[in-house]
């Protein structure tokens, strides 16, 4: 009975996404959308920590928004999917409810 | 879910007032409870803040929709899940929240606390558990 | 699957509806259905019908007037939310006697009950917010 979350802010700028990971459970997927990309880029101060608690998780990234951002694939933390919209929906789909971290 | 009930979760997360979502989050609990389906609350983070007591609107010219709360119990609204760590960080305890109390009809209808003060891990499971999670 | 679809931010501002809009064209094109979507908070103000964004920016409104006039997707916007933040229809505006109404084509303003109609009614349930 799994639960894809989903978080929209930078980690930077709001606690949502440890949040999230502090209640999310073995797993779980979190997307990260939006401004919530940020958080699944490497060499960040938080990255020790979302290795961390990300660790029973799936964490994963909407593409279109890492682009959107300029981001490159290349800068992600190892072990992070990226999705489109459609992976975004099968994600939805597949998971047994949706929590959205606002 | 069973018999076509559901289990509704409303996460709170945010502080009252300086936004709108507490209290419109409120409203939609309200016309929720008439549809019968197995309710929920869950205040963690900042969403915390919205149940401490003594709230006086006054000078800040807004309505104070804090003693909203304490009509949940006769809307059957009687799970108040609340995080204990969320509590602790912001330097609060039981003490500081409003007393919400439901009358049992099954228990000659005495008094008990819609409040339950549940660890971050209880919250996750409480979560886990949801058919429809809103969150505001 | 059924999805039902909650947009609780104002068009522009936040991402919430764009995002929310690509999440459900993506939802119908791999055949999923989307029979309802809810516009709560400041997510009222997307079925606005008096927004002029510029010429090379998305039309988010008419985006969604023209999903639900092809897919039959019912648009619903709070009426409480509404009330408070002036998008009325022409039956609100007389009934509360103001001079204007400014809902846009595909939408429709009602209660808070059929969002919670649409958690029972649908498989799962998104909220694309701030």
């Amino acid at each position: 009975m799994a639960t894809l979350h989903t978080v929209n802010k930078s980690p930077f700028a709001t606690q949502t996404l440890l949040s999230c990971l502090g209640h999310a459970k073995a797993g779980d997927t979190v997307l990260m959308i939006e401004d919530g990309v940020y958080g699944a880029t490497s060499n960040t101060g938080l990255a020790d920590a979302m290795v961390g608690m990300g660790g029973a998780v799936t964490l994963a990234v909407l593409a279109p928004d890492l682009k959107a951002r300029g981001i490159d694939e290349g800068r992600l933390l190892s072990g992070v999917k990226t999705v489109d919209y459609a992976g975004f929906v099968e994600l939805a789909a597949t998971h047994d409810r949706t929590q959205n971290w606002l | 879910m069973t018999d076509g009930v559901k289990k509704f979760l409303y996460v709170n997360r945010k502080a009252p007032y300086g936004t709108i979502y507490a209290l419109e989050s409120l409203e939609v609990v309200l016309i929720g409870a008439a549809f019968d389906q197995d309710v929920s609350l869950a205040f963690l983070d900042d969403g915390v803040f919205q149940l401490v007591k003594s709230q006086d609107t006054k000078e800040i010219g807004v309505k104070n929709f804090s003693p909203t709360f304490r009509a949940l119990g006769d809307y059957e609204v009687t799970k108040l899940f609340v995080e204990q760590e969320s509590l602790d960080e912001r330097g609060l305890t039981a003490d500081d929240l409003q007393e919400i109390m439901w009358e049992d009809e099954d228990e000659d209808y005495v008094e008990k606390p819609s409040i339950r003060i549940i660890s971050r891990t209880e919250m996750a499971d409480v979560m886990a558990d949801q058919d429809v999670i809103l969150s505001f | 699957m059924k999805f039902g679809i909650v947009v609780s931010e104002g068009p522009y501002t936040h991402q919430a509806s764009d995002t929310a809009y690509h999440f459900v064209t993506a939802a119908l094109a791999a055949g999923h259905e989307v029979p309802r979507v809810f516009f709560y908070h400041d997510g009222v103000n997307v079925g606005t019908r008096l927004s002029i964004p510029p010429q090379d920016e998305r039309n988010i409104q008419e985006q969604w007037s023209a999903l639900a006039a092809e897919h039959g997707t019912d648009l619903v916007i709070c009426i409480a939310a509404a009330q408070r933040r002036g998008l009325l229809d022409q039956k609100e505006a007389d009934r509360q006697g103001k001079d204007a109404s400014n809902i846009a084509e595909g939408f429709r303003i009602s209660g808070l009950g059929q969002l919670i109609e649409m958690g029972i009614d649908t498989d799962r349930l998104m909220t694309f917010g701030d």
